[in-house]
């Protein structure tokens, strides 16, 4: 089957008492990929994974999940049988057990995975007769991530899935993520602020800035975009007036001219050596600078 | 399986590639011969906590490059003439990186005879290193 889109947003628009939370955003999540949702705090991130899951309604364009709009009724009522969701909030009833609050889930889903529950309380040493309210941070969003896996979810939404969760516990929940989608069965949005996470799983990103998708693309393609030019001259460095464009950042330092481009460097470096450098050194741009670049203080 | 090592992704090479460079930089060394199974795709995901359609991705273009072998539902391969192929590419590789050094030498005013003996040097030094086994 091709690239059938599970997520699919079109001029997304949200304003909230008159405050623009999203202001026209367009993403596209192909089936069997995991993307991250990468912004800064109040871009949009949540708004939008709510809107998804028709727990709001968007104010302007189109949202549509499994080729569905989001915002109908009858259409939410079988998106959300599809899609597992994590939040950060991870509210989870906290007298119930562990044992109990999995039974208590179970039984709304039919087609429970018995067997990816059994690995995963083993997997993630979830202490069946606890109180939820008695468990680590980290503990409960192993629980969280268990109830959306263990439902058959075709799509998983999560919010911070790793936040405040130690190194090797995140680990854990990237490894059983990462082997979900490996059976081609599973398709992941995940907002998080550890751009090391997404540069490790993602194989899409979606950065918001704004209540816009500034950059949104397979993850391998937007970083072959950006690279760093540094051009070492002979005496001062020229004033430049570069027309190529994607041309970002300019700086000149004495003998030293240095540059950001987004996409084009080809068309950069002609332009750069028609200037005579006696050096020009690209290199390439980690996803951590490449959000830097793209978004900005509110 | 303790054949891949994990891939850095702030490195600035993209993640497939340097899995790439290690299956060929094992087929290079022997440590993968001709009809050896890689990994499966899931279990490496797994192992190596990254994306499997990377992973996809790494066996698909091994295959185009002819390193590797997919067959239907048994997994990936090292193909028979995969260490030829590398070693020819090795080759390559090396011959346009000595053009680039020789060229960049030349610009910054190094002679041709001094441009030799920094040759004759580095692999006389390369010998040394290895003790003297292929002198």
């Amino acid at each position: 089957m091709p690239d059938a889109a599970v997520i699919e947003t079109s001029g997304l628009e949200k304003t909230y008492d008159g405050v623009p939370a999203l202001r026209g955003l367009d993403i596209h999540v192909p089936a069997g990929s995991i993307c991250g949702l990468l912004g800064r705090n109040g871009a949009g991130k949540t708004t939008t994974l709510k809107i998804l899951l028709g727990m709001a309604r968007p104010t302007g364009g189109t949202a549509r999940v499994f080729g569905a709009p989001a915002d109908s009724p009858q259409a939410s009522v079988e998106i959300r049988r599809r899609v597992g969701f994590v939040s950060e909030e991870k509210d989870l009833y906290g007298s119930m057990s562990v044992d109990e609050i999995i039974r208590f889930t179970a039984t709304f889903f039919p087609r429970w995975r018995t067997d990816l529950e059994e690995r995963f309380v083993r997997r993630f040493e979830l202490p069946r007769d606890r109180k939820v309210k008695a468990l680590s941070r980290g503990t409960r969003t192993k629980l969280a991530l268990l109830l959306a896996l263990c439902r058959g979810a075709e799509l998983l939404l999560l919010d911070e899935p790793t936040s405040g969760l130690d190194p090797a516990m995140a680990e854990d929940v990237l490894r059983a993520l990462v082997g979900e989608v490996a059976d081609g069965r599973t398709t992941i949005l995940f907002s998080s602020h550890q751009i090391t996470e997404v540069d490790q799983i993602a194989d899409r990103v979606a950065v918001v800035d704004r209540g816009r998708a500034v950059l949104s693309g397979p993850l391998d393609e937007l970083k072959e975009g950006f690279r760093r030019v540094r051009l070492v001259f002979d005496g001062d460095a020229p004033v430049p007036a570069f027309r190529s464009p994607g041309v970002r950042r300019v700086r000149r330092d004495g003998a030293v001219l240095s540059l950001l481009t987004s996409g084009g460097a080809d068309a950069v470096l002609d332009e750069a050596r028609t200037l005579h450098p006696v050096s020009v050194d690209v290199t390439p741009l980690t996803l951590k600078e490449i959000f830097l670049e793209t978004t900005t203080e509110d | 399986m303790t054949l891949f090592v994990r891939p850095n992704p702030s490195s600035g090479i993209p993640i497939y590639l340097q899995l790439m460079q290690q299956v060929k930089h094992a087929v290079e060394t022997g440590a993968l011969k001709p009809g050896d199974q890689l990994p499966g795709i899931r279990p490496l995901a797994e192992e190596l906590v990254i994306n499997s359609n990377t992973i996809a991705k790494v066996y698909r273009e091994l295959e185009h490059e002819g390193v590797v072998e997919l067959r239907q539902g048994s997994g990936a391969f090292v193909s028979q003439n995969a260490r030829a192929r590398r070693l020819a590419e090795t080759f390559r590789a090396g011959r346009s990186l000595m053009v680039s050094t020789v060229e960049r030498l030349r610009e910054r005013g190094v002679s041709e005879d001094e441009i030799r003996r920094l040759f004759e040097a580095a692999v006389a030094g390369g010998r040394r290193r290895a003790g003297g086994r292929n002198a």
